[in-house]
């Protein structure tokens, strides 16, 4: 990409430069910040996975294996609950982003150190609180906390809620730091058209953090006030219309989506190109793309609710509207591909889940076409097919290309290289349980299974136990990852500053960065993927 | 104090954020009581299809006077304008399909 490089002849890194315990929790270098988050994220998605272990080995045979009826629906709304509020709405803008967005402007830091430490404890804050109600009565609405059932239920709905409203919170306030990062911190030379393409989509999800999160917080304390005061906003028996709350809500919970789904996209742009030895086919297709779907996902979220009541003029409208968002994923997809064509591939570990986000999400992807289609998604609403058209989507998606990135810039970060053999091994074990696991589902759901249902027919029984047995394949791939990238953090080889040979500002400096990322702030000359096979 | 009076009245107004008059504010302030008082008064009248349409407008004039004094837009450069404005767009699409819905139900029950 450039450039001046910076010299890095002293030791001191981030991870030396300061030492104890306080010096991690009082911290404002943005690294260290991301890694805080990416432990909290981590933890948060270790009680997520055992939730949804449980959720499928209760489905292994119809009726009672190990948990009653509302241990089971505990179970699926934490699981629901924690996965996106905790794990993968923040998972790569927040932890990723925050370790690698500074570093690929060529800036010292984020714009406002001390707002991203508070953002920080605003989330833990908020995780806390929900995860905390593990204590109490629990939760057993489901992650969307429909109303009026969640006005009603006697859970601890307030304290959820009011945990994803801080999480809200905190996401408003790193959206607002990135973007002021990206339009003053850039590096000499640094010009928009040759931002990484990373930062391009991370940008774009800031924007959609900062226009759609204040409506999910309005929504969660409207329902708080409900629960409180019996105002009568939601609950039809209270006046109110509860297909309203189904609209506040998907208006924040559909470019959520795009939340978790932009970033994974951005971590794609970043190891295709890089594996491949090819500049990235149409760059500003690929930028156009991101605000394509980042607009589009704002006017689509009625095709959650067709069976809801809503008016057929309104699913009519909303139908057309959602099949626009295959245009701008369509140009992403081909020009992945397209950047591959002919390129010197290199299978690494982050290639390899490189190209499981663009099956899985190329999965995802057509069935949510087949789900915006209001005839064909009357029957299948609430179905099993919608529970896999989802995993496909969210968790295919943003876990495959999380894993990716983590993998692609842990030696950026850790100063130390992961076991390749063992990270193979664990990627074939993810993508192949994740297939068995989710798969069936689509068929499941076909036949009419319905979701987040305690018990199924006898004929439901085979392809339910496929799909458990896929969960701990995922589960047993993730252990794997677990012991060899903490193997690698501690005794792994030393990593040199640029072991991928990438041309974006991160591989510049050493690895890991100094404090303050680079000795001499460097300046750009062309493009980031400016690669010769 | 006297590098302020070094600068002309502009170049600080661009520099720092625009200090409101407490006059200025306690009028505006007085002005959102009256119409929180009007607010009040026009939910006594069904006005039938109109109820929607008077709140509103009564919404949208106080959250202006929020904006241009209270928020200081007024004094803002035209770049920020466009951008806080533009963020109604977003408001106007929420509303505008969430209406798709509530105003044909009724074709649907019939």
């Amino acid at each position: 990409m450039s450039h001046d490089a910076p010299a890095h002849g002293s030791h001191d890194n981030y991870l030396t430069h300061k030492r104890g315990l306080w010096s991690w929790l009082y911290t404002l270098d943005h690294k260290r910040i991301g890694l805080l988050y990416l432990f909290t994220i981590l933890s948060a998605f270790l009680v997520g996975g055992i939730a949804a272990l449980m959720v499928r080995t209760e489905l292994w045979k119809p009726g009672k294996v190990f948990l009653d009826p509302d241990g089971f629906n505990q179970a699926f709304t934490y699981h629901g609950s924690i996965m996106v509020f905790m794990v993968i709405l923040p998972l790569i803008p927040s932890a990723l982003g925050n370790l690698i967005l500074p570093m690929q402007v060529g800036a010292k830091d984020v714009a406002f150190p001390k707002l991203n430490l508070l953002s920080y404890y605003v989330f833990l804050f908020g995780v806390i609180l929900a995860v905390a109600t593990l204590f109490t009565s629990g939760i057993d609405t489901g992650w969307t906390f429909y109303a009026p059932y969640s006005i009603r239920t006697s859970t601890a709905t307030i304290m959820v809620v009011t945990g994803a409203f801080f999480m809200g919170f905190a996401a408003i306030l790193t959206a607002l730091n990135f973007i002021t990062t990206v339009h003053k911190l850039r590096a000499p030379g640094l010009t928009f058209g040759r931002l990484p393409l990373f930062v391009w989509c991370i940008y774009a999800t800031n924007i959609i953090q900062m226009l759609a999160t204040p409506v999910i917080a309005l929504t969660l304390m409207l329902l708080v006030f409900e629960r409180l005061m019996g105002i009568g906003i939601f609950d039809a028996k209270l006046g109110g219309d509860p297909v309203l709350f189904q609209h506040f809500f998907w208006f924040y919970s559909h470019p959520a989506v795009y939340i978790m789904i932009l970033p994974a996209m951005g971590i794609i742009n970043e190891v295709i190109p890089v594996f491949s030895r090819k500049n990235v086919f149409s760059y500003w297709g690929m930028a156009g793309a991101v605000f394509g779907i980042a607009v589009v996902s704002f006017i689509v979220w009625g095709h959650h609710m067709f069976v809801s009541g809503q008016s057929e003029t309104a699913n009519f409208v909303f139908s057309l509207l959602t099949m626009f968002v295959a245009v701008p994923t369509g140009i992403k997809i081909f020009n992945w591909v397209a950047t591959m064509y002919q390129g010197s591939i290199r299978l690494t570990t982050p290639m390899l889940y490189a190209m499981a986000f663009i099956f899985v999400f190329l999965v995802g992807g057509l069935t949510g076409v087949f789900l915006a289609t209001v005839s064909i998604n009357v029957h299948l609403t609430d179905t099993y097919f919608v529970v896999a058209h989802f995993h496909y989507t969210m968790v295919g998606g943003a876990i495959m290309a999380f894993m990716a990135g983590l993998h692609y810039w842990f030696p950026k970060f850790s100063g130390r290289m992961y076991a390749e053999f063992p990270a193979k091994i664990s990627w074939f074990l993810i993508f192949l349980g994740f297939n068995v696991t989710f798969f069936p589902q689509f068929i499941l759901g076909m036949q009419g299974m319905p979701r987040r249902y305690y018990s199924y027919p006898e004929r439901f029984t085979n392809l339910n136990q496929i799909s458990t047995v896929g969960s701990y394949l995922i589960a047993l791939g993730f252990v794997l990852a677990l012991f060899y990238l903490i193997y690698g953090l501690l005794w792994g080889k030393k990593a040199p500053d640029n072991p991928w040979g990438a041309e974006t500002l991160e591989w510049k400096t050493s690895s890991p960065p100094p404090h303050e990322n680079f000795i001499r702030e460097p300046v750009v000359t062309h493009g980031p993927y400016e690669y010769q096979i | 104090m006297s590098q302020h009076k070094e600068h002309p009245p502009e170049h600080a107004e661009h520099k720092g954020h625009h200090i409101l008059p407490v006059l200025t504010g306690a009028k505006v302030w007085i002005a959102l009581l009256i119409f929180t008082a009007i607010t009040v008064a026009a939910a006594r009248f069904d006005m039938g299809n109109v109820n929607f349409t008077v709140a509103m407008a009564i919404a949208t004039i106080k959250a202006f006077l929020v904006v241009l004094f209270f928020m200081g837009m007024k004094y803002d450069t035209n770049e920020n304008r466009i951008i806080f404005f533009s963020s109604f767009i977003f408001l106007f699409i929420f509303i505008f399909l969430t209406y798709s819905d509530v105003l044909f139900r009724e074709l649907v029950m019939k």
